[in-house]
């Protein structure tokens, strides 16, 4: 799998997802300035990774979005290049248009930062082959915009084309995102936009593996 | 150009005798901006004037010491090249005015002070302290400190871990943020502060200057009074967009080899980090305040010497490296302007629109600072604590104090913190001691700040030795080798004796438990006049320690691991009664004198206890502090909903036994054949141990109480600050 991270101003994941890239698949990823025109070629996957793009100033991924990177990481994206876009990463992913809805600020209007239960709603795809249908998974989180919103006739398409990917279980919930969604694929499933951070869940030692499997099924996926 | 008098001197919060002492080093009064310069380099949180011919007094070295205190921050070596750099700093005054700025740019200026040594920051701490819980500004002052201690950490990407927060009447009109900077760096790779050699550029880099935090030193060292709101002004604003830009550019440019000494602007902005730089090199300086890159138009040399705009830094380069240094800080759009050369006349020359505006010796403003030995006092010891009535419930009792102000939960704080991120984050905030990996290898830091401000107030001197070795005792818990700390000295106004006697006594017992431990002080920051209306808080010396663990994955925590395993008990239990928190909250008075520490005992129990954690043979270790072992019981099975029967021996009274908060003591779990293996050891060592129980079931039984279900007990230590912050 060849794969690239993109680095913007105040990226603070990149790192993070960088390993856990590398230690699914053997080598590390490219990493691509905010400011170059475009990623390299033959992609098999482009990650969006967390952090504070452009300090989350207009609005969070807002100022990403229009970055000249993004004009790329968008044209590729939809030739079906997959994309990963993780906390910032999926806001920006939103502010492209390239998923549906929006992230808002978080129901308590307070950061948020702990461990959450999940449930993997979409199994079948390059991103979650691994894991078992409606597996309950643990994943931290850590954001103050998390707040999913779609409004009900979106909410209802993605639901009916079963496009959620994981679902914060009922009463954890963290950030008072609508139907309790955490993640959400495009239609066509190469484009996944989460809030939680796998990236941190890649290894025992920091307090569970849940997170590596989406890694892993990358590797698997698209060798 | 206004000549100064000493009317303006008095303004500008100068004794009469330090104006006289301007007028002698300058041969002639100074004009407003020189005036200002002295006045900040002057200030007491400048110039450490009160404080330091005592720091002086303070062990500052040991093999492993790279650099103690003098430069940004202290640096250790944790082997194959590592080093690690940490301090810790208060931000109290802004704070307490402006909650969430203040916090924010205390954690925004630590961490500059980190990564100017050439150091990737990887993780923060903070000891918060507020005013009681029912006090009107309480619940604003926690929210705000809280968000803004997130705010800027969260952006930056560096996990905040740990940390203590107290609430306590003496607070009420002066908070303390006091925030820790932990870095990573490579041993060949430190940069210090010295502005070295003559004719090499001096550089401006960061944000520009704008009219914010114009007199923030001067600020910080006077008391409050009912009109402090109105210095909101004087507050900083941060940005950790741009800090977090100036983090990347900084360590970019130190991967070449063109900078000659770093600095950051903090306290008293361009002019404290041109006179330290110039006066660390034996050099001067020659500014061209033209070039300075300001904010707004017409801004005067005064206020460019005196601004604290945040996220700016000052380096000497070597010459001929500009470009390749520029080019680095465009790529992330920050200003960089060369402002001025270095000079051998050890003089600060300021011009400006093509005149001198100030012309001042460095060693003047530096290391020539006024220096006093005030006077200072015995504090009035109290008295031992007379006997109390047993009480009919130890589980009642147990519950109350888990639920209250100093003892419940912190989830509400560090929820607000993103404590996971660099994805090496071992052990997260709620254990003795956070453990963080260093990135790529199998070892690991544990950091822990601690100190028990009431001690102090009892007995400034065992205070001071008690925060150490909490401290100490915090680290060894999780299984880490303790090798230096960082100390935060908030104190009163130094000067009314029995204050400038806190002060001395609580130092000097700082500096016998670190000799006594092997466990020197390599940085550190004092803050005095935390006083408003002349009331002054409780004397607080914040430790913040580092430790090292070598095989990371053979650690300890509270958590009970399993049910039948036996709990044992290392150190002995005498049932010291005075200035407990059981005292406090269950019979509402701060009473006694503080528990004794024998830092003989500590130093064995805590070599012994080690041992077993890095041999692998115990993971479950909780040290004993507030609260005494019942608290430490309470906290290991709330920490996993694994319950315990335990039993006191007929020794000693049963609120002593369970609440005493005597020191050198660690509650450990393992199997009972490694537990009687351990009791069996602790014999031929001489140490205390004994057997308190078994883990079983999901409840507390004490002494053969009525059991007491862990649900119940967390329910209240998670309630309470939630609902304090809720206004319910």
């Amino acid at each position: 799998m060849k794969a690239a991270v993109v680095v913007f101003p105040a990226s603070n994941c990149d790192r993070d997802v960088a390993m856990a890239l590398e230690r699914a698949n053997g080598r590390p990823p490219a990493m691509v300035w905010h400011g170059d025109a475009s990623l390299p070629d033959g992609l098999d996957l482009i990650v969006l990774p967390g952090g504070f793009s452009y300090g989350d100033y207009l609005r969070c991924g807002a100022m990403a979005a229009h970055s000249p990177i993004v004009r790329d990481v968008i044209a590729r994206a939809k030739k079906g290049t997959p994309v990963l876009g993780i906390c910032n990463g999926f806001q920006i992913l939103c502010e492209t248009g390239l998923l549906p809805g929006v992230l808002m600020r978080n129901a308590s209007l307070k950061f948020v930062s702990r461990s959450v239960t999940m449930t993997v709603e979409g199994a079948n795809t390059m991103f979650t082959a691994r894991y078992k249908p409606g597996q309950k998974i643990k994943l931290p989180v850590a954001h103050g915009d998390g707040n999913y919103f779609a409004d009900d006739e979106t909410l209802d398409r993605i639901e009916s084309e079963g496009l959620v990917a994981l679902r914060y279980v009922e009463g954890c919930n963290p950030n008072g995102a609508a139907r309790n969604i955490a993640g959400i694929f495009n239609g066509k499933r190469t484009i996944l936009g989460l809030m939680p951070h796998p990236e941190r869940a890649a290894e025992a030692l920091l307090g569970g593996v849940d997170g590596a499997v989406i890694f892993d099924s990358l590797a698997g996926a698209l060798p | 150009m206004t000549i100064a008098t000493l009317t303006h001197a008095i303004e500008h919060g100068l004794s009469e005798d330090e104006w006289k002492h301007v007028l002698q080093v300058l041969n002639r009064a100074p004009n407003l901006t020189e005036l200002g310069i002295f006045s900040v380099m002057w200030s007491e949180h400048c110039s450490y004037k009160s404080s330091r011919v005592h720091l002086r007094k303070l062990p500052t070295t040991a093999p492993w010491v790279i650099q103690g205190p003098g430069e940004n921050a202290g640096v250790i070596d944790i082997g194959d090249g590592d080093a690690i750099i940490f301090k810790m700093e208060s931000h109290n005054h802004p704070s307490f005015i402006e909650p969430y700025q203040g916090a924010a740019t205390g954690v925004g200026g630590i961490m500059r002070d980190v990564f100017t040594m050439g150091a990737r920051p990887i993780a923060m701490l903070n000891a918060l302290r507020f005013g009681e819980p029912s006090h009107p500004k309480t619940r604003h002052l926690v929210a705000g400190v809280v968000a803004g201690i997130g705010g800027y950490g969260n952006c930056m990407g560096v996990p905040t871990v740990g940390g203590e927060v107290n609430f306590h009447r003496a607070y009420n009109g002066n908070i303390l943020v006091n925030a820790m900077c932990v870095g990573l760096a490579k041993t060949n790779k430190i940069f210090l502060s010295a502005a070295k050699g003559a004719g090499n550029p001096v550089v401006y880099v960061g944000s520009k200057t704008g009219r914010d935090g114009i007199h923030g030193a001067t600020m910080a060292s006077a008391e409050f009074d009912d009109a402090s709101d109105e210095k909101r002004p004087t507050v900083q604003v941060g940005d950790p967009f741009t800090e977090k830009l100036l983090l990347e550019a900084c360590l970019e440019l130190m991967a070449t080899d063109a900078i000659i000494g770093i600095q950051d602007m903090g306290a008293a902005g361009l002019t404290s980090s041109s006179c330290e730089m110039a006066d660390k090199g034996g050099s001067g300086l020659e500014l061209n305040l033209d070039k300075v890159p300001c904010r707004e138009k017409g801004m005067t040399p005064y206020e460019m010497m005196l601004s604290e705009s945040q996220e700016r830094m000052l380096m000497v380069l070597k010459p001929g490296r500009e470009a390749e240094a520029e080019k680095i800080f465009r790529k992330w759009e920050l200003d960089f302007a060369i402002i001025g050369i270095t000079t051998d006349t050890k003089r600060l020359v300021l011009n400006f629109k093509g005149e001198t505006v100030a012309d001042i010796p460095v060693a003047a403003l530096a290391d020539e600072a006024p220096l006093y030995e005030r006077p200072w006092t015995e504090p009035e010891r109290p008295k031992a604590l007379a006997e109390l009535p047993e009480p009919t419930s130890i589980s009642e009792a147990l519950a109350r104090l888990v639920a209250s102000p100093d003892l419940a939960s912190r989830r509400w704080v560090w929820e607000q913190y993103d404590s996971t991120v660099m994805a090496d984050t071992v052990q997260k905030p709620g254990g003795d001691a956070a453990i963080v990996r260093i990135h790529r290898t199998n070892k690991a830091v544990a950091m822990t700040c601690d100190v028990t401000p009431r001690y102090v107030q009892a007995d400034p001197y065992l205070g001071g030795v008690q925060a150490v070795a909490e401290n100490w005792r915090n680290l060894t818990a999780v299984g880490a080798l303790p090798l230096a700390i960082t100390d935060n000295l908030n104190f009163g106004n130094p000067q009314r004796p029995e204050i400038m006697g806190q002060f001395v006594l609580a130092v000097r017992g700082i500096g016998d438990a670190c000799r006594a431990l092997d466990f020197p002080v390599v940085s550190g920051n004092v803050s005095l006049y935390n006083e408003t209306n002349g009331q002054g808080i409780l004397p607080t010396p914040a430790i913040g320690g580092v430790g090292l663990l070598l095989d990371v994955t053979k650690h300890a925590s509270i958590a009970f691991k399993a049910a039948g395993e036996t709990i044992v008990v290392i150190g002995e239990t005498k049932g010291h009664m005075g200035q407990s928190s059981y005292v406090r909250e269950i019979h509402g008075r701060e009473d006694g004198t503080p528990p004794p520490v024998d830092l003989k005992a500590e130093r064995r129990n805590g070599e012994f206890v080690r041992g077993f954690i890095t041999s692998g043979r115990v993971s479950t270790v909780h040290d004993v502090s507030d609260g005494g072992l019942a608290v430490a019981i309470a906290e290991m099975a709330m920490a996993s909903g694994i319950g315990a029967s335990v039993a006191a021996p007929a020794t000693v009274s049963r609120a002593g036994f369970w609440f005493g908060e005597d020191q050198a003591r660690y509650v450990l779990s393992a199997t009972a054949a490694e537990a009687e293996q351990i009791c069996a050891q602790a014999k031929q060592a001489g140490i205390a141990a004994f057997v308190l129980g078994t883990t079983h079931g999901e409840a507390l039984k004490i002494d053969g109480e009525d059991a007491f279900p862990v649900a119940r007990l967390r329910q209240g230590h998670e309630e309470w600050l939630p609902k304090l912050m809720a206004g319910a």
